[in-house]
């Protein structure tokens, strides 16, 4: 008996140090972005809010926070809308070519970002839109629309069959099947995936370092080339925004939507 | 014909549409790496293989081997470190337990890169959070230099790869008929015997697999090699960014781009050539 407790006591500590690992450098950042001086001290002295000011007014994070929210609303909505017709065709109907579109429209989850990053840079180069909100938009949905399909997927697989075919037997149209009896059984499943969407594309680093320019940036580049320039904790302050939003999205998703099932994560 | 498959052509047009899009970005790279470079010019030259001769070079090499060797290390200690957690997650009674757990280990997910490699800037700098921490102690008299190091990416990048890790080892462990561990109990194995002869194999595809998807992902890792390698340390990616915006040597990096894609694709068929075989054997037994 005591062998046991002494080896379940030993197995929880390791977990316990492992998860510390894991969430020690995020318990830092938010450390530092209230630390009162520029020279990060370990522990802080005191609390202040003037990183949290200085990044709120520096006209790069400004800007930068802008053309995030266009890119991620315009890429996240399309990812949705173009993801969810994909998951329905699918999930609904074979035809020949299909198994090629559905590797070419999986594969952004296997190609390198920088890859994908730099084809749209040529892309753009090549019709004279480089740098421009529609290229940044496309190579954004395209790296996000996995998600949205997997998401709008799995909840279309979970639908009883049987209640399509009762409608339709009752005489309902293919429309009303799909607007009345799958689309409502289906948008738990869609605002999940946008909202995965919306959360990758908001923090999405390296294929936007390819296809933005110094007016198109997004945050998380704006932040990159801060950190390349100066050490003082206003990249903390934003590090500390982004992470809180992020974290309360997600937890926002996981409560209504069932996050979990979304990402396949089942623990029973 | 129209009734039988209503609104088929509403559902393919736009994937079809964006599968085109995404097919020309990756087509634009593929016809970049096998063009002319013409110095001082974004412009490019005719058709050359050149870029791809000019690859056999040591110094290429070099690279290519380091983004192996580093992505082979993070794979592995990332399994390690990601299994207790996930056999927690999926085997702690409490229910409060386990939902804790996922929201710790799945959360750093969806922080984005840039945040989670300017966090362990913070860990890993000379002034930072371990260097204080250890100099408070009076253990070191002079910071440790893991910053700028392989040390300090590979430990960045396994924190990094552990959610996708975790997921993948949960799912493999929550499949795990527990029959088979009772059985074995039942036939007299210690709860070690039967963790490490029963639960441990049957989980191994996922391992796996585990090990294969953080492979090909740590490859393509660009932000951490760049800030806390700190040009000390290069990866692929790092030399293609480089190629591509301080050299402009635009078919170059389009080639080593290729590369990395190929590299990233040539795993994945490999993990599924593997996993195949291993699930075939296990279902033998």
């Amino acid at each position: 008996m005591t062998f046991a407790r002494l080896r379940s006591l030993g197995f929880w500590s390791l977990v316990v140090a492992i998860l510390t690992y894991m969430t020690l450098p995020t318990l830092v950042v938010l450390m530092t972005s209230v630390n009162p001086t520029e020279i990060l001290a370990f522990p802080p002295e005191g609390v202040s809010f003037q990183w949290y000011e200085k990044a709120l007014t520096y006209p790069d994070f400004q800007r930068a926070f802008k053309n995030g929210l266009i890119v991620t609303s315009l890429a996240s909505t399309l990812a949705l809308i173009v993801g969810s017709a994909f998951a329905w065709l699918v999930y609904r109907y074979s035809f020949r070519g299909r198994g090629v579109l559905e590797a070419v429209l999986w594969s952004p989850l296997i190609i390198p970002h920088f890859t994908l990053g730099f084809g749209f840079l040529l892309l753009g180069g090549a019709f004279k839109l480089q740098q421009g909100y529609g290229m940044i938009v496309l190579a954004h949905m395209v790296l996000v629309m996995p998600f949205v399909t997997r998401a709008v997927y799995v909840s279309l697989a979970t639908i009883d069959p049987n209640l399509a075919r009762a409608a339709a037997n009752l005489g309902a149209s293919p429309f009303h099947v799909l607007t009345r009896i799958e689309l409502p059984l289906v948008l738990p499943g869609m605002a999940g995936g946008w909202l995965i969407a919306a959360v990758l594309s908001l923090t999405e680093f390296t294929a936007s370092l390819y296809v933005t320019g110094s007016r198109t940036q997004t945050l998380p580049v704006a932040m990159y080339n801060y950190i390349r320039e100066y050490a003082d904790p206003t990249v903390s302050a934003v590090s500390a925004m982004l992470i809180i939003t992020t974290t309360l999205i997600m937890f926002i998703a996981d409560r209504a939507f069932g996050l979990r099932r979304v990402l396949a994560i089942d623990t029973h | 014909m129209i009734q039988r498959r209503p609104f088929f052509l509403t559902f393919l047009a736009p994937a079809v549409v964006t599968a085109v899009i995404l097919a020309a970005a990756l087509f634009e790279v593929l016809q970049y790496s096998v063009r002319e470079f013409v110095p001082g010019s974004l412009n490019v030259g005719g058709f050359t293989l050149e870029n791809f001769t000019r690859i056999n070079r040591p110094i290429y090499w070099w690279v290519l081997l380091d983004t192996f060797y580093i992505s082979l290390l993070t794979a592995i200690f990332s399994l390690l470190l990601s299994y207790p957690v996930a056999f927690a997650l999926v085997r702690a009674k409490r229910d409060w337990v386990r939902s804790l757990l996922v929201s710790l280990s799945i959360t750093p997910l969806f922080t984005g890169e840039i945040v989670r490699t300017f966090s362990w800037m913070l860990m890993l700098g000379s002034d930072g959070f371990i260097n204080s921490l250890l100099r408070k102690l009076s253990l070191i008299d002079l910071p440790l230099l893991i910053m700028y190091t392989r040390l300090g990416v590979v430990v960045a990048l396994v924190q990094f790869s552990m959610p996708v890790m975790i997921i993948l080892l949960a799912t493999a462990i929550s499949h795990v008929d527990r029959d088979c561990e009772k059985a074995a109990a039942n036939l007299g194995a210690s709860p070690g015997a039967v963790f490490w002869r029963i639960t441990l194999p049957l989980t191994l595809p996922g391992m796996l697999s585990g090990i294969v998807v953080v492979f090909a992902w740590t490859m393509s890792a660009f932000s951490t090699p760049q800030l806390i390698g700190g040009g000390k340390v290069l990866m692929i990616s790092n030399l293609v960014y480089l190629q591509g915006f301080s050299v402009l040597n635009l078919p170059f990096a389009a080639t080593l781009s290729l590369i990395a894609l190929i590299a990233a694709l040539g795993s994945l068929v490999l993990m599924k050539a593997l996993t195949g075989r291993l699930e075939k054997r296990l279902a033998v037994r």
